[in-house]
């Protein structure tokens, strides 16, 4: 099995390398007020598709350009780190403990309790993800809380799965019987002594997860059923972007370049979590 | 063997019956009121009822379901509010695109994940195999929307050789009788349009392709390695065969068929990824479709389409199995 | 005295990171039409015999030194493609285990034909009749309902016959079997030595046979060669291996081999005398070869 692990980048600089970009990322989306040289939703028509300043035609003070409307570039892109950031957490955590919570309950009661749930997450995954979270937002009226909300009732199944399969594993050891012996009850034992355990599995998820859930909601304001448009997003500018291609490529091609380098982080990271957890793979 | 396929068969039905419900409950009980929004701002009350009425929608929810399901079992999916048109005949006019679109992606990703696995095994332990794997781990790490975002710069504007947007040029001519344009200009010969066809198709079909073909690529050659351990393959090394041959012809089928299960739910997530990709590139498929069908609230045509999508994934879910079945002699006879 | 068909000389192999040496100096000569046996426990390097001779050592394994030597052509000095080609036409091979040689998803009739259509250039209804005129022989019954079966519908004994079948069926000159019956039942064993034997009679084919069981030795071989930490020990006939055994070792393996007369004895453990005279005489072979290839 060792094999099938591709690329075997030592976890250290997978780990600080992922763990920077996003320690950056997070600084600037809680920040972006403070720190953007421009509003993110000034337009001035006077300076509409500035290109970055190392392009002949630039002005001072734009430094990556500006998009159709004449807004700074730079500042949409730092503006927009906020909803990701915010979708990560929310769609991240939501999807979390909804899935885990069910995982728990299946994985260690067992019987009916755990057909009932294997059976609701095998219909679950005959729903096409995209087209589903499409649905749910549009239905929701399309706000961050909707997108939020559209992860969180799609992507739970993923995180169920593995946390029902890990905790039917840790229930079979010695330790929770002896837990149960000392007389303390199945919400306890299931706490203090199961979930640490399978705790490590979760945060890798976690991590995926919200590398996950930034793409959804890139790919939502894409089709324009995110946040309103009073606030940039990366696929909002991404949308913009690949209408005015021929005439100001910049407008694409930051965002891209931010989406995608947070998507890897977050994939990285939980890769680089899994390898220093698991012992079996160090 | 015909016992499971009739169970299968069976599960199948109840997981269609199951997406139907929801997203048919779904549907109605979110708020916004689509025949408001098919009025124009000044309509009474009383169109508002008329129209409500005329779409069945002043029942209650169930007995619509039930009214809803018994048409949809004669194909009558009902009249789609934005297009006023009949949401079969939209959907079936739609369903070739993406049918192709996905099947060429599939055919892409089957062919480059085979290529890379067998070469990679083939080179086991040098650096080809070790840049395979790097390849694979990129392609992996971007999903197909930013794959698409990054052909379109990179093939439609910095090096423009094919089309940014659409299925095929608005100024051809077609002669064609289906909707499948791919597979009728093979068919009539016709070079031009099947060029035209490939220059709008090749983008979006690779961009849906290029992670599925890294998961291929990396279960296939994991397999295909394990297989070149095997003792059979010793024998046929004893036998005079090379090794290029030995990996062909002793160990490729035996490593297709773990690969194949895992390879056929990615693929699921192929047809999935065709709603976005086919917005990207302007492609009139169903998806490009149901995407538009979501914005108007177009619930008839929201349902049909839903519907469609599950069921191409119970299709490809149970020929997965019926070809694994099919692949292991051990299932075959036992 | 016949010139030898197989002939290995002063071969010597080792892990390729450690440089700990896995054959020592072997060497070995089978003519045609004779049985040789390769006696040794298990790691002794039997098997790794068998693999330098059809060139299938493993990638961490290199040939320090020595030829082997078939109808009297250099394999070491030939290119990669023509020795898998000449191999494959005049020697083949028998595997110890039955149930996992075989390829699980291949007809038997293809595993039979492979060879004498792609290496030997038959045509394809040739070495369809010739796969069945071989398993008839091999005496498997319906023949033709066989080679349409899969591996996994016959029993181990059936798939050892059809193994034997393939290996004699592109008439090589020499077979290489290794440990062929170790896996199966010991009712079935028996069946499929008295096959073997009446094959290799049959069809005049030089056989290496590798076993680490004396009393098979006795009943098929002419001449022996005993290994031990890759290192041949003592190499006669097996008339004269019985009668008077030389090396300690020997005698300790023929100890060893259970008699039904005297069970007693057999169960006895070698002595640790035995064990430390064994370890100095590799040390010992290992320095005088450290001391030659130093000067050379």
């Amino acid at each position: 099995m060792a094999e099938a692990r591709v690329i075997r980048v030592k976890a250290g600089p997978r780990l600080w390398l992922s763990g920077l970009w996003l320690t950056f990322f997070a600084l600037a989306a809680i920040f972006a007020p403070l720190i953007v040289p421009h509003d993110p939703l000034a337009q001035d028509l006077m300076l509409g598709k500035l290109p970055p300043a190392w392009v002949a035609g630039h002005e001072p003070g734009y430094l990556l350009g500006t998009d159709s409307l004449g807004r700074d570039v730079l500042s949409r892109l730092i503006s927009a780190a906020r909803p990701a950031l915010f979708v990560a957490i929310g769609a991240g955590l939501a999807a979390c403990i909804l899935g885990s919570v069910l995982g728990l309950i299946a994985g260690f009661f067992g019987g009916w309790t755990d057909r009932v749930i294997s059976r609701i997450v095998d219909i679950w995954m005959a729903f096409p993800p995209v087209l589903l979270s499409i649905l749910l937002v549009a239905f929701l009226n399309p706000s961050l809380q909707s997108v939020i909300i559209a992860i969180a009732i799609i992507d739970w199944t993923r995180f169920c799965r593995v946390v029902r399969a890990e905790t039917m594993q840790q229930r079979r050891m010695d330790y929770v019987e002896s837990a149960r012996a000392m007389g303390l009850s199945s919400i306890a034992t299931l706490a203090r002594e199961v979930l640490p355990n399978v705790l490590p599995a979760i945060i890798v998820l976690l991590s995926l997860e919200m590398g996950i859930a930034v793409i959804v909601e890139a790919i939502l304001s894409y089709v324009n059923l995110s946040v309103s448009t009073d606030q940039a997003t990366w696929g909002s500018m991404i949308a913009e972007g690949r209408g005015i291609i021929y005439q100001a490529w910049w407008v694409l091609v930051f965002p891209m370049i931010a989406l995608f380098l947070t998507v890897l982080a977050f994939s990285q990271f939980g890769e680089g979590l899994k390898e220093r957890f698991d012992p079996v793979l160090r | 063997m015909s016992r499971n396929l009739l169970i299968r068969l069976g599960s199948t039905m109840v997981t269609l019956f199951g997406v139907a419900f929801i997203v048919f409950i779904l549907v109605r009980v979110v708020p916004g009121n689509p025949i408001a929004m098919m009025l124009p701002p000044g309509a009474s009350d009383a169109d508002i009822a008329l129209l409500t009425a005329h779409y069945g929608l002043d029942k209650p929810i169930l007995t619509q379901f039930w009214i809803w399901l018994g048409r949809a079992l004669q194909g009558d999916f009902g009249m789609s509010i934005s297009l006023r048109q009949d949401v079969m005949s939209l959907i079936f006019g739609r369903l070739p695109a993406t049918l192709e679109l996905a099947t060429l992606a599939l055919v892409i990703a089957m062919a480059l994940g085979g290529a890379l696995a067998i070469t990679a095994a083939r080179f086991r332990g040098t650096a080809v195999e070790t840049g395979i794997d790097l390849a694979n781990g990129a392609s992996l790490a971007m999903p197909d929307f930013l794959w698409g975002l990054t052909f379109i710069l990179l093939f439609g504007v910095l090096i423009p050789v094919f089309a940014i947007s659409g299925r095929v040029s608005p100024s051809l001519d077609l002669p064609f009788v289906t909707g499948f344009y791919l597979i009728e200009s093979i068919l009539r010969l016709r070079v031009d349009i099947f060029l035209d066809l490939m220059r709008h198709m090749l983008m979006p079909a690779l961009a849906l392709a290029l992670p599925l073909a890294a998961v291929i690529a990396q279960l296939l050659k994991t397999s295909l390695k394990e297989a070149m351990q095997q003792d059979y393959v010793m024998l046929a090394r004893t036998k005079g065969f090379s090794e290029t041959r030995v990996l062909i012809s002793e160990a490729l089928r035996n490593a297709v068929i773990p690969t194949l299960t895992l390879a056929g739910v990615q693929f699921t997530f192929l047809i999935g990824g065709t709603v976005i990709v086919e917005r990207l590139f302007s492609y009139e498929g169903l998806g490009n479709m149901a995407i538009d069908a979501v914005i108007n609230r177009d619930l008839p045509l929201i349902q049909g389409i839903v519907l469609v999508f599950a069921l191409i994934f119970v299709v490809i879910n149970l020929i997965v199995d019926l070809s694994y079945a099919l692949l292991n002699p051990r299932l075959r006879h036992g | 005295m016949t010139e030898a068909y197989l002939d290995i000389r002063d071969l010597s192999v080792a892990l390729q990171h450690s440089g700990d040496r896995l054959l020592r100096r072997v060497s070995l000569a089978v003519r045609p039409g004779e049985v040789h046996a390769l006696v040794g426990e298990s790691g002794a390097g039997k098997s790794m015999i068998a693999r330098a001779v059809f060139g299938i050592l493993p990638k961490a394994v290199t040939i320090l030194e020595g030829q082997v030597t078939i109808e009297g052509a250099d394999l070491n000095g030939m290119s990669e493609a023509a020795r898998r080609l000449f191999i494959g036409k005049r020697a083949a091979f028998i595997p110890q285990d039955p149930l996992t040689a075989l390829n699980p998803s291949k007809r038997i009739a293809d595993q039979i034909s492979d060879r004498l259509i792609h290496i030997l250039g038959m045509p394809k209804a040739k070495a369809h009749e010739r796969a069945a005129a071989l398993l008839e022989e091999v005496k498997i019954a319906d023949p033709e309902r066989v080679m349409r079966l899969y591996p996994h519908e016959l029993s181990g004994g059936m798939r050892q016959r059809v193994l034997i079948a393939a290996a004699f069926a592109g008439e090589p000159r020499l077979i290489v079997a290794d440990e062929p019956t170790t896996a199966l039942d010991v009712t079935v064993q028996r069946q499929i030595l008295a096959l073997i034997a009446g094959m290799q009679a049959r069809h005049g084919t030089a056989l290496l046979f590798i076993t680490h069981n004396l009393g098979v030795v006795a009943k098929l071989c002419q001449t022996a060669s005993v290994l031990y930490a890759g290192k041949v020990v003592e190499q006669t006939s097996v008339r004269r291996l019985f009668a008077d055994p030389r090396h300690a070792y020997t005698r300790a393996l023929m100890a060893a081999t259970p008699r039904y007369d005297r069970p007693e004895e057999s169960l006895k453990p070698a002595s640790p005398e035995l064990m430390g005279e064994l370890a100095r005489e590799v040390a010992e072979t290992d320095a005088l070869w450290a001391k030659e290839r130093a000067h050379g």
